[in-house]
């Protein structure tokens, strides 16, 4: 596992019933390119997260593809819809096997 | 070489256009395209791809794609040593079809967005960034 990986989400406690909510996700991941040589001219092996996904309740929202083209600590943010209470489930895939994950639970009032 | 003054005035010259010029698209990103939509035709239309027009520094550069009916949406630097960028999947609690990132660019280049559509069509959107510092690590 790459180390000081730390996700971090946020998401409104509350919302109303089909309610759309902005959700912003980071990962703390040097996200290495390989492209990156080191003092000694020896090309750095690729590091990076190639997907990640959003869930809620088991619906999916968010399927993304990432690529060495994605910066350092991969920020993203999108829109969801909150048909019901439930939680949202967010799950990131390091290139060396190790997956992510961070839940956040949302209440419809 | 002697060091006249014509030539130094030469050399000045070619470093500009050397530097001026956008990085050139790679036949990677050409097969990239083609592996995303099949062959088929890309067409313009609904989709938005916002991006600064000038990024001080090509390690963090702040983009936004949107596209009100599509089911996917790549997103291609044609200058980068590998294109792609990231694709986005929306699935069914997708609120919209727009999504924002942080990319890096190796240097002043286009960059691409091409979305499927729900009728399967593919529209694309580019947009010039300016790059003043490169974000590959040289």
């Amino acid at each position: 596992m790459a180390e000081g990986v730390k996700p971090r989400v946020k998401v409104p406690k509350t919302a109303s019933a089909g309610e759309v909510i902005v959700i912003k996700t980071l990962i703390s991941h040097k996200m290495e390119s390989g492209q990156r040589k080191d003092g000694d001219g020896n090309v750095i092996p690729r590091s990076i997260i190639n997907r990640f996904t959003c869930d809620f309740n088991g619906e999916n929202v968010v399927d993304v593809t990432l690529e060495p083209a994605i910066s350092t600590n991969p920020y993203l943010e999108f829109e969801a819809t909150v048909p019901e209470s439930g939680e949202f489930k967010f799950t990131w895939y390091d290139d060396d096997g190790s997956v992510y994950e961070e839940i956040k639970k949302i209440a419809v009032e | 070489m002697q060091l006249t003054r014509r030539n130094a005035i030469l050399m000045g010259a070619g470093a500009i256009l050397m530097t001026g010029l956008p990085l050139r698209a790679s036949a990677a990103g050409e097969d990239a395209i083609a592996a995303f939509t099949g062959g088929a035709e890309v067409g313009e239309g609904d989709i938005k791809l916002t991006a600064p027009e000038i990024a001080e520094n090509g390690n963090t550069v702040p983009i936004e794609v949107s596209s009100d009916s599509a089911t996917e949406i790549m997103v291609l630097a044609l200058g980068n040593p590998t294109p792609p960028v990231a694709t986005f999947k929306f699935g069914p609690l997708a609120a919209s079809r727009s999504a924002s990132t942080r990319i890096r660019l190796a240097g002043t280049q286009d960059v691409v967005a091409i979305a499927k559509l729900e009728d399967g069509s593919f529209v694309k959107a580019s947009t010039t960034v300016k790059v003043t510092i490169g974000g590959c690590g040289g």
